[in-house]
């Protein structure tokens, strides 16, 4: 390879010696290169244009301003002959900007709220909800014809939840919960009860879907206004294709921040981010909202009781899993590479080339397959050794069973990098070693593995780092489980990524907060084992 | 699976072990000792001397190859189930693939394409951006230049899917606006994976690109040729090596990429292999496991012929900077 570049260099070179030949290079620019250039910028512009478009129509100001933003730099970098690195920068450096740097930040500031399961939604919305959810029907009320819908492109399982409706006239309604707007007729196709069936814009649920939201529908309901903007009305479904226009029973006192029931004439004041009842007796109003809450999430982590063992637990586990992993799969890897390090021995490419084939598999291929090899009935493992071993049922099986996955995921990686930095160890050095008397076991002992370890340093660190997240494995082999003692939020095998995941993704009831702050744990860890492996490499003395 | 160069995880770690590679960047002279000429007898001598080798490294492959075994040998069990796989298939035959290609509820090809789709734009955006931006930081002198290079590699000791959560929630609100580009959509994906195009392999493409004389940018531009000029028909075509090894990590480590997938991409027509592969096994694992294995086979062939044709440069960039 290197032979290869430096012919090119030298070929390249010798195009650019001043033979006497007119050299080719233009100062002026090719016509089809200004058009690709334009085009590009054009386009460009376009896409940011009809973004605009849409972002626009949301009313979400701040990303419209964003939008422009970006508009102007591309329009400043590129249409312009100034700033030349930008050119080279700009669009990696604005990816990096919204899709790196952007989540870190918005990471941290989730874990300093109560981001979560029945408080997802802002005070405003949460109080709207309580309200037009109070609504009694009274004598003489609207009735409307019904159709559950979310807005088009949104998934109907978390997609923001809408009433279609007709009125006794006829005339068709959208209900959110931001208020009750008017449908246009154009493209609206209803039954023969007025019921809509389709609108152009929102995708209507089916009842099974209805069904599998009963919980999200039972906190919905659709407030309706005055001209003053104040809350006078609510509109809520009574059974899948009816709906009532209804006064509430629960009243919010702004000045107060209190909410009262009509009915009961419980009196339900603001407290950590729920309404509960004042005199403090019942149960609190389901719809809370997200509010800062400081670091308490992270005291949580480290003062409650429950929560503080398994998370050291945890923590144990996922330390001893990336060491145990680096060390094994690096001796197992340097053992084959010394193995294989003798001129004499003949078919070593055919060895490397089945021996690299584990390294080479996707994750999601060895380890699904190496879950079922795992299966206690009916699995290879068991099968082949006679065993009748519950592998992945009982904690400590379950953990070995990992540990001996990642061996042999991880082994060909060493097994490689240590051949490489086996050549590169001068045979003088161990020519001198057997010159002074040193048998073949204390020659790699006391020369070759020190040797090894100087080169590869850098690598077992980064190892270190890769396998202390390594999620993959984890997830696709236990997903974190088994769960011992009748919970089912920590797991025997999990590390703090497969649980931070599970938080945040995996059950009924979602906390981000504290997800983001175990993620936040992490990002510390990892810094301060990037700091190490910083301070123990000169990688950055040579940045010029 | 120990792979730091995996551009959705990049930490300082994997950046340091590039960041001694000055411009080696091609292959180690791993297989250097497999030309060796020796006579007859000192052959059978040396096989003496050598055979216990031999039946070691015979076990180091046994210890490899027996699960991929397994999955051959299931892939053409006609049985199809956990129950009826062995290391030997009892009943040869191809059912299993057929019942892969025909499952209404399991896009496979669907599937195989979004996985190409992925990979491969998110590949090129990989060495389009990286190599623009080693460029920058390469050759162009600007106010900030340390400091930038500094702050990108500072960046990139946060893997991606830490944010997990930030992502998650970000992409559905843009998804409420930007249908287009929101959850459950490939292109959000793909953004995802393009927020570390630049940073993650920077290191290794500066160093490379270090390694080119400058003498050669300089004489073109005397001749007055453009920064754009020398960028393209100079520099490029003398970096192609780093492209290559570059664009085949970034392809394989985004083939075998499982989280972000999977929080992203929930409808199985907008689904990529790993995160289908998975839901086909979980919804039965005795019974799918024929059906899965078949697809994972296949879904193995293009990383490992990529990895079979190409490991002698894939190897150089692995062991880059391993060697001092």
């Amino acid at each position: 390879m290197s032979e290869t570049r430096s012919s090119e260099v030298d070929a390249a070179l010798h195009n650019l010696e001043p033979t006497g030949e007119r050299l080719e290079f233009s100062s002026r620019t090719p016509l089809w290169v200004q058009v690709v250039k334009w085009g590009l910028i054009l386009l460009t512009l376009a896409v940011l244009g009809w973004m605009a478009q849409q972002v626009i129509e949301a009313g979400y100001w701040l990303m419209v301003s964003l939008i422009g933003f970006i508009a102007l730099c591309v329009i400043a970098v590129y249409a312009t002959k100034r700033a030349i690195p930008a050119k080279y920068l700009f669009p990696g450096v604005l990816l990096m900007l919204l899709l790196q740097i952007w989540p870190l930040l918005y990471t941290v500031q989730i874990s300093f709220t109560n981001f979560g399961d029945g408080h997802i939604s802002s005070k405003e919305e949460a109080v709207a909800s309580i309200v037009s959810n109070s609504v009694r029907e009274v004598e003489g009320s609207t009735r409307y014809a019904l159709n559950i819908a979310v807005p088009e492109g949104t998934d109907v399982a978390t997609g923001d939840l809408a009433y279609l409706l007709t009125d006794a006239d006829g005339a068709y309604y959208v209900g959110t919960i931001d208020g009750l707007e008017e449908l246009p007729a154009d493209g609206v196709e209803a039954g023969p009860t007025g019921r809509i069936i389709s609108a152009p814009g929102w995708t209507t649920l089916t009842p099974q879907e209805v069904n599998d939201r009963s919980d999200d529908l039972a906190d919905f309901g659709v407030p309706v206004f005055d001209d003053a903007g104040e809350q006078t009305a609510g509109i809520r479904q009574v059974g899948l294709s009816e709906a009532f226009i209804g006064t509430p029973t629960r009243v919010y006192d702004e000045e107060a921040d209190t909410i009262t029931d009509t009915v009961t004439g419980t009196v339900y004041v603001a407290e950590d981010a729920n309404f509960v009842p004042e005199n403090g007796e019942g149960a609190a109003l389901p719809q809370g909202w997200r509010e800062f809450v400081g670091f308490e999430n992270y005291t949580n982590a480290f003062t409650n009781a429950t929560l503080r063992e398994g998370l050291t637990k945890v923590f144990v586990w996922n330390v001893f899993f990336a060491a145990f992993t680096v060390v094994a799969t690096f001796l197992l890897g340097m053992a084959i590479a010394l193995l294989m390090n003798d001129e004499r021995l003949r078919g070593k490419g055919i060895y490397r080339s089945i021996l690299i084939l584990p390294y080479a598999l996707p994750i999601y291929v060895t380890a699904l397959v190496w879950a079922s090899m795992f299966n206690q009935d009916f699995g290879l493992i068991n099968n082949l050794f006679g065993l009748d071993i519950n592998w992945l049922g009982s904690a400590w099986w379950a953990r070995v069973a990992v540990l001996i996955t990642n061996l042999w995921l991880g082994f060909p990686y060493w097994f490689i990098v240590c051949t490489g930095a086996l050549q590169a160890i001068p045979s003088d050095v161990k020519e001198a070693a057997a010159i002074d008397g040193a048998g073949a076991f204390a020659t790699v002992r006391r020369v070759i593995m020190p040797l090894l370890l100087v080169a590869v340093g850098p690598l077992m660190i980064a190892s270190f780092a890769f396998n202390f997240n390594n999620f993959g494995l984890i997830w696709l082999l236990t997903e974190g489980g088994p769960f011992v003692g009748g919970q089912s939020s920590i797991g025997s095998t999990d590390l703090l990524i497969t649980l931070a995941y599970r938080l945040a993704l995996g059950g009924a009831a979602p906390n981000f907060g504290f997800a983001s702050a175990i993620s936040v744990i992490i990002f510390f860890m990892v810094a301060v084992i990037s700091y190490f492996g910083f301070t123990r490499t000169a990688a950055l003395e040579d940045v010029n | 699976m120990t792979s730091p160069q995996d551009p959705t995880s990049s930490t300082l770690g994997s950046v340091d072990a590039h960041g001694s590679d000055r411009g080696r960047g091609g292959r180690l002279g791993t297989a250097s000792a497999d030309v060796y000429t020796v006579t007859r007898k000192s052959r059978r001598t040396s096989f003496r001397a050598v055979w216990w080798r031999h039946a070691l490294a015979l076990l180091a492959l046994a210890f490899a190859l027996f699960p991929i075994v397994f999955i051959v040998s299931s892939a053409f069990n006609n049985a199809g189930t956990l129950s009826t796989s062995g290391l030997l298939p009892t009943r040869f035959g191809l059912r299993n693939f057929d019942a892969l290609f025909n499952d209404a509820a399991r896009p496979y090809w669907t599937w195989y394409k979004n996985s190409l789709i992925i990979c491969g734009v998110a590949t090129v955006a990989t060495l389009v951006l990286g190599a623009a931006a080693a460029y920058a930081f390469s050759r162009l002198r600007w106010t900030g230049r340390r400091f930038g290079l500094l702050f990108i590699l500072l960046v990139q000791m946060f893997p991606a899917l830490l944010a997990f959560v930030a992502l998650y929630i970000t992409f559905a609100t843009v998804g409420e606006v930007i249908p287009q580009i929101g959850l459950n959509t490939l292109w959000g994906l793909l953004l995802v994976y393009l927020g570390g195009a630049m940073g993650a392999n920077i290191w290794l493409f500066k160093g490379y690109f270090d390694t080119i004389p400058k003498e050669l940018d300089e004489a073109a531009k005397i001749d007055g040729a453009s920064h754009a000029r020398v960028f393209f028909t100079i520099i490029l075509p003398l970096v192609t090596p780093i492209l290559a090894t570059v664009g085949i990590l970034a392809f394989v480590g985004l083939w075998g990429e499982f989280l972000l997938a999977s929080i992203f991409l929930t409808d199985a027509d907008n689904q990529t292999l790993a995160v289908g592969l998975y839901a086909t096994r979980n919804a039965d694992q005795n019974r799918y496991f024929g059906q899965f294995v078949a697809g994972a086979l296949l879904a193995s062939l293009p990383v490992v012929l990529v990895y079979l044709s190409l490991q002698r440069l894939l190897i150089g960039g692995m062991t880059a900077g391993s060697v001092k």
